[in-house]
């Protein structure tokens, strides 16, 4: 297939993997005490898993699997907001797809919709307004969520609900900024990454600018990563190359799609639209000062917590749940004490355990927890692959 | 709800025709309506000598079973899919299909289905009038006949359309034991061509995306691709369609069953660059899309060869493949060689696959 088989080319892995190999002993690193990247984006943890890249990294290279995951990040409280929403009798309450089963405090919207709730999956919040136009006795509310990948998405909707006069539609807006994410990872206390692979598609609105206090303020290098295993694996050679050469620079791997300044037609819409919140609250993490974004007063007819009211209750993580430790990279996800017991994709306590680009449901489902704790680099198959 | 009126028992002489365009209450109602309804719709499709008589129930020589094999094969499915009609089929085609292909992987020569129909109040009786004649269509290809069967008519909102259900009877013949838990190390795991392509072509067709594709479902019955298997390479271990769940979920259903592992080679597994593009899309995994004409066949390595030859000799099995092979390392895991080089566990679905946000 065009434009994706020349990104999965087996024969350019096994030259990087020699580069990759090559430069780790120059830096001088050891598996005990192995160089610690941190793939910021959830993207690029579920390209990690897919293509097996984490048992094909020597083991001097720790990939530590970042909070750039909406939905994992989302606190139990505004699942519960999601819910009471979704429960009102007028609502049409349209969400993504992978946010249907993350677990509440009492319940998922998976388990709403079976308790009687209209719940539907879109994969567009154009899909949520046209379902608006075609619904005008009920009210839809579209949950907004994601980071600038998806918030210019949301703000044009807004913005033609806005032209077209429609005046049952409104967004229960969860959208979460990127840079407070990556500054806060870098203020706390246990913080132990050597380098970062940039989000790709937050960067093809933000550009790689925002990223410059890094470099300057934190001097660790970052480059901004496509999500294509070679993508991936070049990245980690050019931070590891960074690194090596004494540099710490903001760099940009995912050129044929991410310009340097971003994109203006974007972040003019949400700038129109949205206004920072003093703080939001994330999962595992606490809260995070100017993190989330609402919409502007302007656009308060479209504000669903204006115009609903919701709990806004402030719930605690279950105390067994490490799910902070993990995404700050502090531990693995199978070092959690509830990994694979209490927690598992079925019956997750944790957001890291249910989306696909969650680290922990990843290493569930795609990764090799018992290899992967006794640090056992490339497993051997069965037997010789395939007659 | 209608009450239970067995299509058997209404008689076929001078069969009338429904004068309404679309099925109400009345066509449950037990009345004259609903004789109309099954007569013109379901026994002017399915008329055949076990069905002529018009009887409560279908009614077999023992014999004659007995002397083609020495086991009866019994299976039942219900069948619901949104939409009715899609590309490269409809729900009354997959309803023959699949409860053939649950037989013929048996190892079954699939002989009689039973036919069970749930109407949704206001359902267009010319589409019903078209689900039915692709089910006596199917069943024709398939070799089988539609022997008995039910309708009831529910309220509007009470079920999608319709609902069928069909049950299938066949018999298996001594020579074949296939069992899900007959799996060694050192198998050859085959599958009988592209995959994915009815799991793709569904979610495409519901046009929630706006993507249009060219993709057909691969709807067949398999009856003769498994005899031509089973003929070929008699000691086939285990088949079974590849339907909800993929093949990530048959293979492992077989690891697990046979205390077993499994190792498949992402290069060797075949999809059509379409699919293959539509799951790029929308970030799903092809190895768990359905598919309604495709089987993962487990045989013994030295027969490999031999029971790819057979597959690809027959029309349905021409893009078959050696996809993996059995092992004797984790009991129960599936794993993938990915074509970049690393390796991953394929573990089952917990649910749904849903669409990734970003």
């Amino acid at each position: 297939m065009k434009y994706v088989d020349e990104f999965r080319d087996p024969v350019k892995a096994r030259t990087l993997l020699r580069e990759i190999e090559g430069l780790v002993a120059r830096i001088g690193a050891t598996p005990e005490k192995p160089l610690a990247i941190m793939e910021v984006c959830g993207g690029h943890t579920h390209s990690i898993f897919r293509y097996g890249l984490e048992n094909m990294l020597p083991r001097e290279v720790e990939l530590v699997h970042g909070p750039g995951c909406p939905v994992c990040v989302l606190p139990m409280g505004r699942v519960d907001d999601c819910v009471a929403l979704a429960e009102n009798p007028s609502v049409i309450f349209t969400t993504f797809g992978d946010a249907i089963r993350v677990p509440g405090s009492k319940k998922s919207l998976l388990q709403a919709k079976a308790d009687g709730a209209d719940v539907r999956m879109v994969y567009s919040p154009l899909d949520a307004l046209t379902l608006a136009r075609e619904n005008p006795d009920r009210e839809v509310v579209f949950f907004a969520l994601g980071f600038e990948t998806t918030m210019p998405s949301t703000a044009l909707t807004v913005l033609q609900a806005a032209a077209e006069g429609i005046e049952n539609f409104s967004i229960f807006c969860n959208h979460i900024t990127i840079i407070p994410t990556i500054k806060a990872i870098l203020d706390s206390p246990d913080m132990r990454i050597d380098g970062f692979l940039g989000p790709g598609h937050v960067s093809t609105v933000i550009g790689v600018d925002p990223y410059e206090f890094i470099a300057e303020h934190y001097e660790r290098p970052l480059v901004v990563a496509g999500f294509e295993p070679l993508d991936v694996l070049q990245s980690i050679w050019m931070v590891l190359k960074q690194i090596a050469e004494g540099r710490a620079e903001i760099e940009n791997q995912y050129a044929r799609i991410v310009p340097d300044r971003g994109n203006d037609e974007a972040l003019a819409a949400v700038a129109q639209v949205y206004q920072l919140r003093e703080y939001f609250e994330w999962r595992g993490l606490g809260s995070i000062d100017h993190s989330g974004v609402r919409l502007r007063d302007e656009f308060a007819q479209f504000d669903a917590e204006l115009r609903f009211t919701v709990p806004d209750a402030k719930i605690a993580d279950p105390k067994a749940c490490q799910c902070g430790e993990v995404l700050k990279g502090v531990i693995k996800p199978h070092q959690c004490k509830v990994f694979g017991g209490a927690c598992t994709p079925e019956t997750p306590l944790g957001a890291l355990m249910v989306s696909s680009e969650g680290a922990c449901a990843a290493y569930f489902q795609f990764g090799d927890p018992d290899k992967l704790r006794l640090r056992v680099h490339s497993p051997e198959p069965d037997e010789s692959v395939v007659a | 709800m209608g009450e239970l009126v067995d299509i058997n028992a209404r008689a076929a002489c001078g069969i009338p025709r429904v004068s309404t365009d679309k099925v109400t209450l009345a066509h449950g109602g037990g009345g004259k309506a609903m004789r109309d309804l099954i007569d013109d719709v379901f026994i002017r499709a399915f008329d055949n000598p076990a069905l002529a008589p018009l009887e409560d129930q279908a009614r077999f020589v023992l014999g004659d079973l007995g002397a083609q094999a020495d086991r009866l094969a019994l299976t039942t499915d219900s069948y619901v899919v949104d939409p009715l009609v899609f590309p490269g089929g409809d729900i009354g085609k997959l309803a023959v299909c699949g409860t053939v292909n649950d037989l013929a992987v048996g190892g079954a020569k699939p002989l009689y289905l039973t036919c069970s129909v749930i109407v949704e109040e206001g359902m267009e009786i010319d589409l019903l009038r078209r689900i039915v004649a692709s089910m006596a269509d199917a069943a024709e290809l398939a070799g089988v006949k539609i022997v008995t069967g039910d309708t009831k008519v529910v309220e509007k909102g009470s079920c999608d359309k319709v609902f069928i259900n069909t049950a299938g009877v066949g018999v298996i013949a001594r020579r074949h034991d296939l069992g899900v838990g007959h799996a060694r190390p050192g198998d050859a795991i085959l599958v009988n061509g592209m995959l994915g392509d009815h799991g793709a072509t569904i979610l495409a067709a519901r046009g929630d995306m706006a993507l249009s594709t060219t993709l057909e479902s691969d709807c067949a019955p398999l009856h003769t691709l498994c005899s031509t298997l089973l003929d070929a390479c008699p000691d086939v271990r285990f088949i079974r369609d590849a339907t909800r769940g993929g093949a990530a979920t048959v293979l492992n259903e077989i690891a697990q069953a046979s205390g077993v592992s499994i190792e498949i080679d992402e290069e060797r597994t075949p999809l059509r660059p379409e699919v293959r593009g539509f799951c790029e899309i929308l970030g799903l995994d092809p190895l768990y899309l359905a598919n309604e004409g495709k089987v993962v066949c487990v045989v013994p390595g030295e027969h490999a060869n031999r029971a790819l030859e057979a597959l690809r000799a027959h029309p349905l099995g021409q893009d078959a493949r050696i996809i993996g092979k059995v092992g004797s390392g984790n009991p129960g895991r599936v794993t993938m060689q990915t074509t970049f080089g690393g390796r991953r566990i394929v573990d089952m679905l917990v649910g749904e696959q849903l669409p990734r946000i970003c």
